[in-house]
């Protein structure tokens, strides 16, 4: 097998999804919302639940407002992408494919010291855990592996298989960058070429000073109530519409406002007015609104119901 | 004979769980296998982090026949009970035997079991086994349903005998035994087959794995020691990392890299902590400087370069790590003491119990009370409660929860605070355990006591006590801690001093109404101070509305005052209660603590029940000497002249329904020894009296030891229950001094023996 080594952060996404395609996956876009990690797009957190069949790959980008560092850290931002894979039901050898993958981003293989290191995954806002590895690549860890379980309280059955890459970190890694700032971003020899820094050092700063000092806590807080008021009246429509006759359950219009208020959490959290007492009340309140959106799915087609 | 090998091959089992698991296996096959009468000579699991293996020699082939015979009901019994019987044996009614018994016929059942095949024993017991593992946690996997603690993948199963191994058949969830096995994940990753234990061992060699977790945690030490030793340089010894690291590698390959400059002067146990926590590293430490300049790591596998980019990627690793430690470091280096404090006032200690801000403020108010009893200086002991804490609040601290204690000491001495408040942030965490040193310092232990006892009175106060082997907040620990700073310290601590008891009063929900009530007195009372005096006053309509409101809000005021002294009363009796079994529950880690001392309970029982048992350092002097005296001769013998007084004064009080306790006198005195008897009473009283009054309860004994001989030459020559009733009770009386002298000391009837 080819293992040259990639160029650019770019090219190190575009082998690892040429990998996972031609493995089966197909390739997902990334969820048009603003999360913290790639397992809330719908494409892992809904289509993990049910009896159907899936198989997706796709970049998230991902956020966590708590971390960022105004672009000072080498490796820590409140922006970031992650990529995912997640394979219903997880096939025997998901190892050996993860393995693969190392290899088709150019980590070779005879090299380095690659161990899987327990680490069980659990989220509690999703109501979900699962049993895994975080894996080692000389002593680094390059990314997650995870046997879901349950999310949103619900057995998983058949159980999905989860790879979550932090791809800054692993690319760093493979391109031998000590900075993230410093990373090309697309390849060295373009006519215009970028580093990281070019595309994200400013944002950083500005959603840096955002986060923890400019948002409105008044109007995040307003927004969360929201958020979760929306998210439960669109759970408790009627299933059949009224307007087609059609049974349409509205899972993933309901999910989205679950979404917005996990991150609008996450965003009171970085501004330091939730304190250690509310926290685990706020996370509850998000927990109960994913639980009711996977109630809400498994009674749907895509969640394995007949139809 | 017949020896068994079995493997269960999977994905990477977690390193803690392994020695454990294969400890499990080996456990609930042979008992199976016994169960079903296969008998074997020996048997040894094995584990690595993709499989567990068991290895059974000397095993039968098969297991022998069996016959047992079972007494049913009689031919007459009612038709129940036959049904009853029938069910219970599995056979039908026509299959028993009817035999003339004593109480005449019976049915008889005869159970034959044939022996079987080993084979055909192990087919059932290891799906059994598999099937119901006593995994901490475990997990399915893609469509199926059979829980394992990753994904299994292979089972090989096979009996071998001198003329060859032979695979039993069977299948988990559609996982067939076989004959196969492979080896290293990289190295080796091909399949071969297995024909006995041996082979498979060695093969397994071959193929890069080391069976055994000890050879690979041997093998580790060796060379990590030897590395280190070729340098000049010890590796620092931590056998919970050396188990864990070996059950990260089937193929353990030692490597030791450098630290960069930039981070030598961190704190040892911060470097110690990152690079175990996280990087699973050994520290190398400098045995002149004890300073850590170089780590250890273990990797799975050979390269060809000898593993040199696993280690620099390693080493970066390490860099990135420890520049964050560095960063949080000087980070706090840059706030007091104080200052993290006061943040902890945001930090729920316990949703009952306040924040971390109150509960210190409490421990040292409490500090304030014990500093003079410890000898400690009462300013530097409170400032010491004051940021003792206060490297909780610190991002190191946060980061590494490990390291509390051990950061603040750090903050403080770079602080310039007294070397003794230093020492107490380290130091007022111990004892942790029941080996775990005791400070001695005067400012550590007073701010020790206060946070343990502060700890322990707010749990009682809210009725977290532990429960069986629930103790969720170490609070046994706690207990054991304040008697061992008590105890080694020689402190004298009444603990049932109203000092103590705080706690019970500030949780109590109905005193907090009885603050409130008599808050709203005092601000009635003020209002009416502040208005300008009504009877000055014409009595106009504004006046009157004044004074109506003023005087009904007088009347509700008083209305719920004259509750307050009943409350009062009912609270103290409560929290009086809570502080007596907080006692108890004191005195009960007492006697675990000195039966490891070889006191025995019945000593301490006898010693529980005299006066000031709240003062730990008494209790055990007397509990000490009284062991002692027990022991000897004389205690042997005054404590059977003792019983045999006790049992006599209570047989005849109750069966006179009297209790015979005034003064005897000399004057009806009979007998020689009778009256030698008051005249050692008379000087064993006093003798007694004084060496309890000066704790010198050595001499205590040695004064009662001097009734021994007097009581058994009481016993020896008069008869207690004399004819003559003046006499009798005379006697009964002196009995009862015998009880009372020797009650000075100790409660004598809860002695054994």
């Amino acid at each position: 097998m080819a293992t040259s080594k990639p160029r650019s952060f770019q090219e190190i996404i575009l082998r690892l999804q040429t990998y996972w395609t031609s493995h089966g996956c197909a390739m997902m876009q990334p969820y048009d919302m603003e999360v913290g990690a790639g397992t809330f797009h719908p494409a892992t957190t809904l289509r993990a639940l049910g009896s159907n069949t899936w198989a997706a790959c796709y970049v998230q980008p991902s956020r966590r407002p708590t971390d960022g560092r105004y672009g000072e850290n080498p490796n820590r931002m409140q922006h970031y992408y992650q990529y995912q894979v997640l394979i219903k039901p997880s096939p025997p050898d998901l190892q050996d494919l993860y393995l693969g993958s190392l290899e088709a981003i150019g980590i070779e293989m005879d090299m380095h010291d690659i161990r899987f290191v327990e680490d069980d995954w659990e989220s509690p806002t999703l109501g979900a855990w699962g049993l895994g590895w975080e894996v080692w690549c000389d002593g680094m860890e390059v990314s997650q592996f995870t046997y879901f379980q349950q999310v949103g309280g619900h057995d998983c059955k058949p159980v999905s298989g989860e790879l979550t890459y932090g791809l800054e970190r692993l690319a760093m890694y493979v391109l031998g960058v000590d900075h993230v700032m410093d990373m090309p971003f697309n390849d060295p020899d373009a006519p215009i070429h970028l580093k990281y820094g070019d595309v994200f050092k400013q944002t950083e700063q500005e959603y840096s000073r955002w986060n923890f000092d400019v948002a409105d806590t008044d109007i995040l807080l307003q927004h969360f109530k929201d958020a979760e008021a929306e998210c439960k009246r669109i759970l408790d429509q009627e299933h059949i519409d009224p307007k087609t006759g059609a049974k349409i359950i509205m899972a993933h219009p309901a999910y989205d406002q679950c979404i917005k208020a996990s991150h609008l959490f996450n965003l009171l959290d970085a501004r330091g007015v939730i304190s250690v007492t509310e926290r685990q009340a706020y996370i509850g309140r998000v927990r109960a609104l994913a639980k009711a959106c996977a109630d809400a799915f498994v009674q749907t087609e895509a969640g394995g119901a007949a139809a | 004979m017949a020896d068994l090998l079995l493997e269960l091959f999977s994905e990477e089992i977690p390193a803690r769980m392994q020695v454990r698991a294969a400890e499990d296996l080996k456990k609930l096959v042979t008992d199976a296998l016994v169960d079903a009468g296969l008998t074997y000579a020996s048997a040894a699991g094995f584990s690595t982090p993709r499989r567990l293996c068991l290895t059974v020699e000397g095993l039968l082939a098969e297991s022998p026949n069996l016959r047992e015979e079972r007494k049913g009901p009689r031919v007459d019994a009612p038709e129940k009970a036959l049904e009853g019987f029938l069910r219970g044996v599995g056979l039908t009614k026509d299959q028993l035997e009817v035999r003339d018994d004593k109480k005449g016929q019976t049915y008889y059942a005869i159970i034959e079991k044939a022996g079987r095949p080993a084979a055909d024993i192990i087919a059932e017991v290891v799906p059994n086994v598999v099937r119901n593992f006593p995994w901490p946690k475990s997990m399915r996997w893609g469509a199926g349903t059979l829980r394992w603690v990753r994904p299994l993948h292979s089972i090989l199963c096979i009996l071998s005998a001198e003329d060859g191994a032979e695979v039993v058949n069977f299948d988990v969830d559609g996982i067939e035994a076989a004959n196969l096995t492979a080896g290293h994940r990289f190295h080796a990753p091909e399949w071969f087959s297995v024909n006995s234990f041996d082979q498979y061992r060695a093969e397994l060699k071959k193929s890069y794995v080391m069976l055994d977790a000890s050879e690979r945690a041997d093998h580790i030490w060796e060379d990590a020691k030897n590395m280190a030793f070729a340098q000049g340089l010890e590796v620092v010894e931590d056998r919970g990392l050396l188990a864990e690291v070996s059950g990260l590698v089937e193929w353990p390959v030692v490597l030791m890299g450098d630290i960069a400059e930039d981070f030598v002067d961190l704190p040892v146990e911060v470097l110690q902590t990152s690079m175990k926590e996280h990087q699973k590293f050994f520290s190398v430490r400098n045995p002149k400087s004890g300073r850590i300049e170089k780590f250890i790591t273990v990797a799975n596998r050979e390269t060809k370069d000898d593993g040199a980019t696993i280690l620099a990627g390693n080493q970066k690793v390490l860099f990135a790590r420890l520049s964050d430690a560095k960063f949080f470091w000087e980070n706090d280096l840059r706030v007091s003491l104080d200052d993290m404090a006061a943040k902890l006032s945001n930090v729920t200690f316990h949703n009952k119990l306040g924040t971390q801000a109150e509960r210190i403020e409490r421990i040292a108010a409490l500090t304030a009370e014990i500093a003079p009893i410890v000898g400690a200086d009462k300013e530097l002991a409170v400032k010491a409660a004051r940021v003792a804490k206060g490297d909780l609040s610190s991002e190191m601290v946060y980061e590494f929860p490990e390291l509390q204690g051990i950061m603040g000491k750090y903050y403080a001495e770079k602080a310039d605070l007294d070397q003794s408040i230093a020492n107490a942030c380290e130091m007022h965490y111990s004892p942790l355990g029941p080996s775990d040193d005791v400070p001695s310092e005067a400012v550590s232990v007073s701010v020790a006591l206060a946070d343990k006892i502060d700890t322990l009175a707010g749990f009682w106060a809210i009725d977290e006590k532990p429960t069986g082997s629930k103790d969720p907040f170490a609070l046994r620990r706690a207990a054991l801690g304040v008697i061992r700073l008590i105890l080694e310290n020689d402190i004298r601590l009444d603990f049932m001093s109203d000092n103590y008891s705080k706690n019970f009063y500030i949780f109590d929900d109905e005193y907090k109404k009885i603050v409130d009530v008599v808050a709203n007195a005092k601000n009635i009372e003020k209002t009416i101070e502040d208005t300008p005096s009504i009877l000055d006053q014409d009595l106009g309509w504004d006046t009157i509305k004044k004074a109506g409101l003023l005087y009904s809000k007088v009347d509700e005021s008083r209305g719920q005052l004259s509750e307050v002294s009943e409350m009062i009363d009912k609270i103290r009796e409560q929290n009086v209660e809570k502080h007596q079994n907080l006692l108890s529950f004191f005195h009960d880690r007492l006697k675990v603590y000195l039966r490891d001392k070889g006191i025995s309970h019945d000593i301490i029982d006898a010693c529980l029940a005299m006066p000031n048992n709240d003062d730990f350092v008494l209790l055990v002097k007397r509990a000490e000497a009284l062991q002692a005296f027990v022991k000897t001769d004389d205690g042997t013998n005054l404590l059977q002249g003792f019983k045999r007084a006790n049992n006599i004064l209570t047989a005849e009080e109750k069966k006179d329904g009297v209790s015979y306790e005034l003064d005897p006198e000399v004057k009806f005195a009979e007998d020689d020894a009778e009256k030698a008897l008051f005249a050692a009473l008379d000087g064993a009283q006093g003798a007694t009296a004084s060496a309890v009054k000066a704790e010198d309860f050595a001499a205590a004994m040695a004064a009662m030891a001097s009734l021994r001989q007097p009581i058994d030459a009481f016993f020896e020559a008069v008869q207690v229950n004399s004819e003559n009733q003046l006499v009798r009770r005379n006697r009964l009386c002196l009995l009862n001094r015998i009880r009372s002298v020797m009650g000075q000391v100790a409660d004598f009837g809860s002695i054994e023996g």
